[in-house]
């Protein structure tokens, strides 16, 4: 006998209970709703965001697999192909970071390895509150730990990531893991389970009651003061049997046996089992006392519901699962039969000889409900630039030494160096530059990747910011040498029940997809958070953009440092009077007003382009992307990360635009490119950059030791390197010693 | 000269060490599985890097138990060649093959980052092609690698290999990245056919990962097996 | 007979611990001044069947030393209790 509000236990409305009970043709039982709540929550079904998320360019000439699936996957030609994807680990990381940040790196490599895949790359994006606080410091330095442990014990190297602390991300952090791996094209496995007989097994660590509720309960409901008592539901994380776990997928896949695979992750079996069914068109039928337990007493709820790490759900062929059965256990691992394909659609589980639950599985993935919610413009900040004073000259070499040592533009050394970056010996170009690069071992070329996203802008303007993060993200992988050619997304928002909220989020969205035509990338995939909301805060709207590129040649990797004296500095695009939603007007003015940058996509394209030309050409000494922080920033950061005799530049920007000096030092005009040139090679760069029609000047030399800026006559920087290389280093590692 | 790679449970540097003698110096190499008791036709046995066992316990701890261990104790005992980077250095350690033990590094943190290292001994099997004093660049990424050693025991069972250096080869405090004794970075037996250390060589074999230093030590192993002929 | 060890392995006098003087200076600097000093360990509980406290006393202490602790930089110390069958 069901409760009198039966659908308020498992987080539905009564409509949506109502709905069930159509689908189902009669009452659910406790178990049957339990299913159905968690397979309805915001997290695995995407009631809110599907509608959205549909406008988003997902195909092109080289996708093998779009959105859907366990991850994307984008062909490398002659039999080879790239899977990843990014997800959240949000909520997780709030309650207990290391386990947080941990599992969700595990729960990442796990959807490219369901693909067939060897991972061969992690990227992170993390937010937190301001580091001056006790609680964010611990928060920023477990997560680190917790990727840190999970990726180096596993052996896949963390690449490259971005960290951004904001006062808004106070007690909502944000954990976005990505990851890349690589798959024959004929092995490529999906997540399905196809042919009726065939043998379900469940694989890897024993069930025990870890996260129950984790989708639903964290994931899908806002913060608040209780969220400390939440801490049993959170998973952990074993990076060592995750490694055993691929290790025996790997040779798994290899015998051919494998018919589909998926990750247990959040809602677990239920999740695993009803969107391989759906997928397939097919039903699954479950023997709970198959599966392998941890702890006695678990009801068949709680074996469900279980989001136990370190498990995978195989469809076999019928008669293989011996022969898989046999790979497991020389990896000291299990791989049971729990269960069975059917052709008649349904979820069905069994325990003690008993039907305990019979659930359409359609019922449970594509029937769920989907919403249009309401949305309401909101209004934001705006910049009176006419009546902000001025950068005084005198002070401009103490704002440089000021950004540089910033919590947001300072050196993330203290953050990759406690990660393994080199296990897997592809890393071709290491983190600290703009995009990392992996080589291939088979072939010339090799990949890049770069996470970016910029709350701020978002905040201040959705449709611009959300077009603002997938430029920057494809710049990034352009002057490292990488054509941009697909992106997979996390959206980390507010409460969506919130207008504003739902506003911010189709904007963003739009704002991607128009950036995503414009450059050609398609998104394969990606993964949205919701209620990244603490106390009735709502956290900036923070799509993070994980974007891939190619590059035909491994000598086209190119690094943001100089690397000779003498060398010429060009800059690719015009600088505007772009102060708004800027790191300079926040440090220097306490001020977060838009509207961002403005971004025309044409002229980003035409710069792009022509980078990647002089790059192949053999024209490029070193590139970096213009952006947080401006001109004066990026070419310091150049200077700093320059090679032995190439640590300085003397520059005049009078040619460069922007009518003020704090614009034209600091402004965060996008299209933005600098490169530095062998001279012989200058006078070409900007007869190509007409061809173009890109605008460039060439703003002075390397040099060594010093980076002097200057304005016509005047010198407005004369700061050795040294004194900025330790502004910009120490900022972070200060800032955590509390 | 035929290399072998173990694979224990949790190693995660096999396949990288696997690639440096097969596709960087073409030398015959295969696996061999943490279970296997004798090493056939291996003249050099290479434990990798990694986390075997997840390091529960103690980094080593229990690797060093596996089956595969009494024959390369074996191995070593008949002048073979070992070499042990990383998590393989904590095993032979943690086995006895060689004197001392590991710490979590000085800083807590794990860390990845290249360092330099002095050559101390030029007379191993896996440095005589080295020359005295020489500076490798090598990266390191571990987070037990402070290495702790009773003076005498060091003295009566090891040759110290590589310090961690400066780049100009001074040994220095700064130099030291995790609180090392002596600023000790490898280490040999007596004999100097079995050595281990903390930086990866595979990860500094080819030009496209930054540099090349590190394929000393298996060049060395080459020509040390090539003069002395097959035993 | 069922018995119950539990044993603490710890870092021996004289070598450096710097997780327990972080944790030192963690816990001055939340007020607790008094700290003089911190040495962190771990502590491992086990179960396990012998004919006598003799033979389990034995076995414990072969253990400790073969592989709980690393007698280079380790010292260990077990406490023996036998507890109730089933």
């Amino acid at each position: 006998m069901l409760e009198d509000r039966p659908w308020e236990a498992v987080g539905l409305t009564e409509e949506e209970y109502r709905r069930c009970r159509e689908l189902l043709g009669r009452e659910p039982n406790h178990l049957e709703l339990g299913l159905v709540g968690l397979m309805w929550s915001e997290h695995c079904s995407y009631k809110t965001s599907k509608v959205h998320l549909a406008k988003l360019p997902n195909e092109g000439p080289g996708v093998l697999q779009g959105p859907g699936e366990n991850a994307g996957v984008i062909d490398l030609g002659d039999g080879l192909a790239l899977a990843f994807k990014i997800e959240s680990h949000n909520h997780p990381s709030a309650i207990e970071p290391l386990q947080g940040a941990a599992t969700g790196v595990g729960g990442i490599l796990r959807d490219i390895i369901t693909m067939g895949a060897h991972p061969i790359a992690i990227l992170d994006s993390l937010r937190f509150g301001l580091l001056e606080a006790p609680r964010n410091r611990y928060l920023f330095a477990g997560v680190v730990a917790g990727i840190g442990w999970y990726g180096n014990c596993f052996g896949c190297p963390t690449v490259g990531g971005e960290v951004y602390c904001e006062p808004v991300y106070d007690g909502n952090p944000l954990v976005n893991a990505m990851c890349l791996g690589l798959v024959r094209t004929a092995g490529i496995i999906r997540g399905r389970a196809e042919g009726p007989g065939n043998p379900v097994l469940l694989a890897g660590a024993p069930t025990g009651r870890d996260g129950i509720h984790g989708a639903s309960l964290l994931a899908s409901r806002e913060f608040d003061e209780k969220a400390e008592e939440r801490r049993p539901s959170v998973q952990v994380g074993d990076p060592f049997l995750g490694k055993l776990l691929l290790e025996a997928c790997l040779e798994a896949r290899d015998t051919g046996l494998l018919v589909g695979v998926n990750d247990l992750g959040a809602a677990g079996l239920t999740s695993a089992c009803s969107e391989t069914a759906s997928r397939a068109g097919t039903g699954i039928e479950l023997e709970l006392d198959e599966v392998p337990r941890r702890e006695p007493g678990m009801t068949p709820y709680e074996v469900m519901l279980s989001e136990s790490q370190e498990r995978m759900l195989i469809i076999a062929r019928q008669g293989g699962e011996e022969v898989i059965a046999r790979i497991f256990r020389r990896w000291g691992l299990e791989a049971k039969i729990i269960g069975r394909v059917t052709a008649d659609g349904m979820i069905r589980v069994r325990e003690g000889g008993r039907m305990v639950a019979e659930v359409p599985a359609a019922a449970l993935t594509r029937e769920a409900p989907v919403y249009h919610r309401p949305e309401r413009a909101a209004e934001r900040p705006v910049l009176d630039l006419g009546a902000l004073p001025d950068l005084a000259p005198s002070q401009a070499g103490a704002w440089l030494a000021r950004l540089m040592g910033s919590a947001n533009l300072a050196s993330r050394e203290w953050v990759y160096r406690q990660y393994d970056h080199l296990v897997g010996v592809n890393t071709a170009l290491r983190p600290g530059s703009d995009a990392a690069v992996l080589r291939f071992k088979d072939r010339p070329g090799g990949v890049a990747a770069a996470v970016d996203g910029n709350g701020r802008h978002c905040w201040l303007a959705p449709r611009l910011g959300g077009a603002l993060a997938v430029a920057e993200a494809a710049r990034n992988l352009t002057v490292s040498g990488a054509r941009p050619v697909a992106l997979t997304n996390c959206l980390n928002f507010g409460n969506p029940e919130r207008p504003e909220i739902m506003w911010e989020f189709r904007e963003v969205i739009e704002g991607m997809a128009e950036a995503c035509r414009a450059l050609g990338t398609p998104v394969t995939g990606g993964n949205v958070s919701f209620y990244n909301e603490t106390l009735g805060q709502n956290i900036y709207p923070t799509p993070v953009v994980g974007m891939v590129g190619l590059l035909d040649d491994i000598a086209h990797v190119t690094r943001q440092g100089f690397q000779s004296a003498g060398d010429r500095i060009i800059l690719l695009g015009r600088t505007r009077d772009d102060l708004g939603g800027g790191e300079y007007l926040k440090l220097a003015h306490g001020l977060v007003a838009g509207p961002p940058p403005g971004l025309d996509l044409e002229a980003e394209v035409r710069v792009q382009a022509l980078c990647l030309e002089a790059i192949r050409a053999g024209m490029v000494r070193s590139a970096h992307d213009c952006s947080d922080g401006g001109l004066a920033v990026a070419l310091a950061e150049m200077a700093v990360a320059g090679g032995e005799g190439a640590r300085g530049l003397d520059v005049d920007l009078a040619a460069a635009g922007g009518s003020r000096l704090d614009t034209l030092l600091f402004g965060e005009t996008p299209s933005r490119i600098v490169l530095a040139v062998a001279p012989a090679a200058a006078e070409g760069l900007l007869a190509l950059a007409r061809r173009h029609g890109v605008a460039a000047v060439e703003l002075g030399v390397v040099t060594d030791g010093r980076v002097v800026l200057r304005q016509g006559g005047r010198t407005l920087v004369d700061e050795a390197t040294a004194d900025l290389e330790a502004a910009w280093k120490g900022a972070l590692p200060c800032l955590m010693a509390g | 000269m035929r290399f072998g790679v173990v694979v224990f449970p949790g190693s995660n540097c096999e396949r990288d060490c696997f690639h440096l003698v097969d596709q960087v110096l073409g030398r015959p190499v295969r696996y061999v599985w943490h279970q296997d008791t004798a090493l056939e036709r291996v003249d050099c046995v290479i434990l990798p890097g990694g986390f075997s066992y997840g390091d529960y316990l103690r980094p080593g701890a229990i690797a060093r138990f596996s089956p595969v261990m009494g024959a390369v104790a074996e191995h070593a005992g008949a002048g073979g060649l070992v070499l042990g980077i990383c998590n393989g250095f904590q095993i032979l350690l943690e086995a006895g093959l060689l004197p001392g033990a590991m710490l979590r590094n000085r800083s807590l943190q794990f860390q990845c980052q290249d360092v330099f290292l002095r050559v101390e001994d030029v007379e191993t099997a896996f440095t005589r092609l080295c020359r005295p004093g020489q500076v490798l660049k090598v990266p390191i990424k571990h987070g037990d690698g402070n290495y702790h050693v009773d003076p005498e025991d060091l003295a009566a069972r090891g040759r110290v290999v590589f310090r961690y250096s400066e780049a100009d080869g001074r040994v220095t405090p700064e130099a030291n990245p995790n609180g090392s004794m002596a600023n000790i970075a490898g280490l040999a037996n007596l004999e100097g056919n079995v050595v281990g250390l903390m930086p990866h060589p595979e990860v500094s074999a080819e030009e496209v990962l930054g540099g090349t230093d590190g394929r000393v030590l298996l060049e060395s192993a080459v020509r040390y097996w090539e003069e002395r002929g097959p035993c | 007979m069922r018995w119950r060890a539990r044993v603490w392995v710890t870092l021996r006098a004289g070598v450096l611990d710097p997780q327990g003087a972080a944790t030192r200076s963690a816990l001055v600097s939340l007020g607790f001044t008094g700290v003089q000093t911190v040495r962190a360990g771990k502590f491992l509980e086990l179960e396990l069947v012998a004919a006598s406290r003799e033979e389990a006393d034995r076995q414990v202490a072969d253990m400790c030393r073969r592989l709980l602790a690393n007698p280079v930089t380790e010292d260990f110390r077990y406490e023996l209790e036998g507890c109730q069958e089933g």
